[in-house]
């Protein structure tokens, strides 16, 4: 009988030969189709986020060229009207659900302990499940769309069309419970990043010196916890009108077809806010480092990007204004939707003073990046444009809406993500990007980018509404079409060739180092790519730039990467308090574990079943989901859960 | 300038009673399944305040099993709180008595609240008000399910032998959650059941 | 790249919208153009809109641009080398600036959007009577109420409304979630199941006003517009005069046999007052042939028109609840020819 160990001192060591050899034993997951569906270690839960919310990005781009063929020229029939509103549907579900937050939790998932200094993140397999719930969410969804059942409500879904008597088909079934499965790998995501903030920052880390970035997903995550629930709900009964005799929005019954809308942008407009901030994040983090300067006001970033969300909860009446809302309750959200500019601004200017103060260095990242303030702008103005309720009666449901709202989703967050794939690729990959072939990735997908979506602004202002099959000729749409339509083909051109950069560079790209771009933060500390255990012992952090900080000449004492605990009895982190991030836990990391995987299979099958009236395969998968829990949640010794008996 | 390395001395091994990741996320579930019932309650005011006609029962929902029903499951909340410090007293013993107990005082809360539904006239496929009582006081049901599942989960744990007065991280986390799951039927009951009595 | 290029190069944007302006003559559904007292304050609000969100953005964009060209230090091709590193003073006084200065345009914007509302919230002069206008897939009913139930009258898709003079507007939806919109005059107002929006319109101008569904509402939703027809007020007692009387009887044999035929065929959808067709779920066809198009504008109101949408409904409309009716050449020729009695 193995005794359970109550307390020990850590040993403090150098990080020699010796000691990684042994953490990269403990650490590293083990070959083998156990290792594929076990595995819990966050860089590599973090490139399948990333590559598989690729996939998606490249699925629901193929879904937009083919609307852009289809409205290229006025009264065309390339597609059926079924066809073209289950493309616009699938394509705002895809681009919103399944790539937009997936492609950020990928990054964080990567990035965020070797950030902080720690090992891994706070659940290592939470991390797991919530990566393939998020799969088995969007295969589900897809699923429906390989059966001809794809959403055919637009991403917002508004009843009662989306109700059974408009709507007879499984679509919005599946997009339903599709939502509230994606809306579990959301929660559990959310849950482990707030964590992992508050609890696994290596010593000295206090809150005033987490790198920017984390701020935005810190921020993003607490939202999700507190918004999703309700757009949960909003499917939930949504499915139970349509499949259980439920009465929620069914008119004739007193149901309240404005209460989807309700709780459906109570939680929707926080999530703008959920795909954008950690993408402002990873600006705030890059430009800094090729402007050669810390950040130009890190405190009113942080704390601006905390105010835009708490903003942010009570903005979401700015979609209704056509409602026939009370024009009180609509001055104050229109107000309230005016000032929520000012964060925004202060982090415009934050990152202009930082470009005007610095010396740039202009490397293909950078290119993204401080493109992206101007695109950040440009979608910031059409926001405020729609907050002010008269001129939102005008334009919303119109075109300039479109252009808006791809504007924020393509401005700022795949501009960034592009970006920080350039910037981070080294990292993940120990290799760089080929950064000529960069540059005209950059150039076709800014160029491509402003041609096909800077005319939208002009359609919409000359009336052309949203979601529309078709349109006559002679409204003076046409010409503005076609080139949309050209433009969009470019940017897509733009997208390929960063798909193909990245191809060509994972075998030929050139050696990349420890810290290519000579930046501060700890991930830059260690090898590309970084070994199993990210670091061979816990750093000490003294300062926010740690890798600047002797050449910024600030404070007394330097951050300490290469000597402190070394933490080696089997896989463990260390736990240290929320504010100070002061040691208070020798945290045992788990072992890779299929508990997860299962878990996720039997969730899929209790859906499946829910969806196709099977009520045997529903209430299989929720015993397999029981199961499962036991199996994971059983006390181990080996993670000190439990006393030696 | 000289590196700065931390030195933390001894510190406790895996989760022990607060001081674990585990605790901080169990806090996680309970804010995401508070907003839950936060939006369900949001929901039935709205219907509230937007129709005008009558859409609830005309008599208000009668008390005698509801109001004994919440006193009980308030009580059992109590016993498992005793039975939490009484676990990290070093008395695993005394706990696990306060916790099949609590878990016994949960199970009779489900007989009650199922023998309340039985005698509803109502359903939730009659009416608008049958479609939110139901669901809402369905989803609580289901927590109290999840809860008595966590709590038999930490008994079978405690029988084993598996907690001591370090070693109280899962019991401090089922806890927590029973205790979440009990404060948000007060909010149901008093949206459901008082409400209606007040206007 | 010189400073003077970029310069250039951000002016692009606010001439391509000034262009935009200029070509507005001949787009109906632009916003940028308004006919009467309900419209005017909203597109004034709107150009300062426009405005100042075209010169932050010119701003900014410059800011950015002539800030990398003046600043930067290289273009690189590969890992940087290690530079140096240091903190510039005073930086931050950029943001207590900008964000001041950001201040202003939007305190002014929250109060000049309250005073709009406030403004465009009830006609300034009563309304002389009520339209209830009833959305439905995919075609707009228009009743004029009239407390004298003889001068309440039904169409759809063309609102006559005289020039002046606001009306008051009920909106209602027949099934699912539609937004009333006609750009020139209004902007939009959802019609939902279950509730009744008000709104009103007003035109100073006689003319034809296009406007069309802006919620998205089903599978025609694109096939969903609506004409304001805005007559000088004589005009306008002349046409709601017709309107009331019932549909004439035809004479010509083809039409009276295609009158028979619409009743059996058509009849237990379409209403034509004075027949026996009183169905009431698709348009009143009453006095069809003072209605510039049909399918809600999906096509015009002509023999060709008409002959097309009767013939295959599916094939202009595809998904209206417009059955096909099988009818053969000659029935067709019929039908159509009672139609066009339909004055």
């Amino acid at each position: 009988m193995t005794t359970v160990e109550v307390e020990r001192a850590p040993r403090i060591a150098i990080a020699d030969e010796e000691l990684k050899r042994k953490l990269d034993e403990t650490w590293r997951t083990k070959p083998g189709l156990l290792g594929l569906l076990g595995t819990v270690d966050h860089k590599t839960i973090g490139l399948r986020y990333i590559v598989t919310a690729f996939i998606f990005l490249a699925v629901g781009g193929i879904e937009a060229l083919i609307m852009r063929l289809q409205l290229a020229r006025p009264g065309q029939n390339l597609v059926t009207p079924e066809q073209y509103n289950e493309l616009y549907s699938t394509h705002g579900m895809t681009m919103i659900f399944l790539y937009a937050l997936p492609i950020l939790s990928g990054f964080s998932n990567y990035l965020w302990p070797l950030i902080f200094g720690s090992r891994d993140m706070a659940f290592p397999r939470l991390n797991a499940l919530s990566y393939w719930i998020y799969l088995a969410s969007g295969i589900f969804m897809y699923a429906g769309v390989a059966m001809g059942a794809a959403p055919n409500d637009g991403w917002f879904n508004y009843v009662p069309y989306a109700s059974l008597p408009y709507n007879p088909g499984l679509n919005e079934d599946f997009y339903s419970l599709g939502m509230i499965f994606y809306g579990i790998s959301t929660t559990v995501g959310a849950a482990n990043f707030v964590v992992t903030f508050l609890k696994t920052r290596a010593p000295g880390m206090t809150v005033s010196r987490v790198p920017i970035f984390t701020w935005g997903t810190l921020t993003a995550s607490v939202a999700n916890l507190l918004v999703v629930p309700a757009v949960s709900l909003d499917f939930f009964m949504l499915w139970l009108d349509r499949q259980h005799g439920t009465h929620f929005f069914d008119v004739g019954q007193g149901g309240q077809p404005l209460l989807w809308q309700h709780l459906f942008w109570i939680f929707a407009h926080p999530w703008v806010y959920v795909i954008v901030l950690p993408a402002m994040g990873m600006v705030s983090e890059g430009l800094p480092v090729f402007c050669r300067r810390p950040l130009v006001g890190y405190t009113p970033v942080a704390v601006s990007t905390v105010a835009t969300m708490i903003l942010g909860f009570g903005v979401w009446v700015h979609h209704m204004f056509a409602t026939g809302l009370p024009n009180l309750a609509m001055s104050f959200f229109s107000a309230a939707s005016i000032i929520i500019v000012i964060p925004s601004a202060v982090a415009v200017f934050a990152w202009l003073a930082t470009i005007w103060s610095g010396k740039p260095v202009i490397t293909t990242a950078f290119l993204f990046f401080a493109s992206m303030i101007v695109l950040f702008v440009i979608g910031g103005v059409s926001g405020f444009m729609t907050a002010s309720v008269p001129a939102d009666w005008q334009l919303t449901d119109t075109y300039f809406v479109v252009a808006h709202i791809h504007y924020v989703l393509i401005g700022i967050n795949v501009f960034p993500v592009a970006g920080a794939i350039y910037m981070w690729f080294p990292k993940f990959t120990g290799r760089m990007l080929d950064e000529r072939l960069g540059r005209w990735n950059f150039w076709t997908m800014f160029l491509g980018f402003n041609l096909g979506f800077l005319p939208m602004h002009l359609s919409g202002l000359l009336g052309m509404p949203r979601r529309v099959y078709t349109y006559p000729a002679h409204l003076g749409w046409d010409w503005i079409n076609m080139v949309i339509s050209i433009g969009s083909f470019v940017f897509a051109i733009g997208v390929l060739l960063l798909f193909i950069n990245i191809f060509l560079s994972l075998k030929r790209g050139k050696l990349a180092g420890n810290n290519p771009w000579d930046a501060y933060s700890l991930e830059w500390s260690v090898s590309s790519p970084p070994p199993p255990y990210n670091f061979a012992v816990i750093p000490t952090v003294a300062s926010r730039y740690p890798l600047w900080e002797g050449r910024l000449g600030e404070g007394e004492r330097l951050t300490s990467v290469e000597q402190g605990p070394a933490l080696d009895h089997e896989k463990e982190a260390l736990l240290t308090s929320s504010l100070d991030s002061d040691p208070t836990l020798i945290l045992k990391m788990p072992e890779d574990s299929v508990a997860p995987f299962l878990l996720t299979v039997a969730m899929t099958a209790a859906f499946a079943g829910a969806l196709a009236h099977l009520n045997w395969l529903a209430l299989l998968g929720g015993a397999g989901c029981l199961v499962a829990l036991v199996v994971w949640l059983w006390p181990q010794k080996r993670l000190g859960q439990r006393v030696a008996a | 300038m000289s590196e700065l390395v931390v030195n933390p001395g001894v510190l406790p091994v895996g989760p022990q009673e607060k001081k674990s990741a585990s605790w901080w996320g169990v806090l996680c579930l309970v804010a995401t399944e508070a907003s839950l019932f936060a939006y369900l309650l949001f929901s039935y005011y709205y219907y509230d305040v937007q129709l005008t006609r009558a859409w609830r029962p005309s008599a208000p929902p009668p008390l005698h099993l509801a109001a004994p029903n919440t006193v009980l499951l308030l009580l059992s909340s109590v016993v498992v709180w005793w039975g939490e410090r009484a676990l990290k007293k070093g008395k695993p013993g005394r706990c696990l008595i306060a916790l099949v107990v609590g878990f016994l005082m949960g199970v009779g809360f489900v007989l009650i609240q199922l023998k309340e539904w039985a005698s509803k006239h109502d359903s939730l496929q009659k009416d608008l008000y049958g479609s939110i009582y139901f669901t809402t006081t369905g989803f609580h049901m289901a927590h109290v399910i999840a809860g008595l599942i966590a709590l038999l989960f930490v008994i079978v744990w405690l029988g084993l032998g598996y907690f001591d007065e370090k070693r109280s991280a899962a019991v401090s986390n089922a806890a927590i959650y029973w205790h979440f799951v009990d404060a948000v039927w007060l909010t149901v009951f008093f949206t459901f059941y008082v409400t209606p009595y007040l206007w | 790249m010189k400073v003077r290029d970029c310069l250039l190069l951000a002016a692009l944007p606010p001439i391509t919208l000034l262009a935009a302006t200029a070509a507005s003559a001949g787009t109906p559904m632009s916003y940028l153009r308004a006919y009467g007292t309900k419209a005017y304050p909203v597109l004034a609000l709107m150009w300062w809109l426009i405005a100042v969100s075209v010169a932050v953005v010119l701003i900014i964009g410059v800011l950015v641009l002539w800030g990398v060209l003046a600043k930067r230090k290289a273009s690189v091709f590969g890992p940087l080398g290690a530079e140096d590193i240091s903190r510039a003073p005073h930086a931050s006084r950029w943001i207590g600036w900008g964000v001041a200065i950001s201040t202003v345009p939007l305190v002014v914007t929250v109060v000049w959007t309250a005073a709009v509302l406030a403004a465009v919230n009830e006609p300034s002069r009563p309304a002389p009577f009520t339209i209830e206008i009833t959305g439905h897939q995919w075609w707009w009913q228009v009743r004029y109420l009239s407390r004298d139930a003889d001068r309440t009258i039904t169409t759809a898709n063309e609102i006559h409304i005289p020039t002046g003079r606001p009306v008051r507007v009920l909106l209602k939806s027949g099934d699912v979630i539609h937004s009333f919109w006609i750009p020139a005059l209004t902007g939009k107002t959802d019609t939902i199941p279950g509730r009744t929006n008000v709104s009103w319109l007003e035109a100073d101008q006689a003319g034809i006003y296009r406007g069309q569904c802006t919620e998205y509402c089903g599978r025609q939703h694109a096939h969903m517009a609506v004409f304001v027809v805005a007559d000088r007020p004589g005009d306008f007692t002349n046409w709601w005069n017709a309107q009331i009387a019932p549909a004439a009887q035809p004479t010509a044999p083809d039409a009276m046999s295609g009158r028979d035929l619409f009743v059996v065929k058509c009849g237990s959808c379409h209403t034509v007052r004075g027949t026996d067709a009183l169905g009431t779920v698709a348009p009143d066809l009453t006095h069809l042939m003072s209605r510039r198009t049909i399918a809600a504008g999906a096509a015009p109101n002509s023999a060709a028109g008409l002959s097309g949408w009767i013939a295959n409904p599916q094939g202009i409309k595809p998904g209206t609840t417009m059955p096909t009716l099988y009818l053969s050449g000659s029935e067709l020729q019929q039908v159509r020819a009672y139609l066009e009695t339909l004055k």
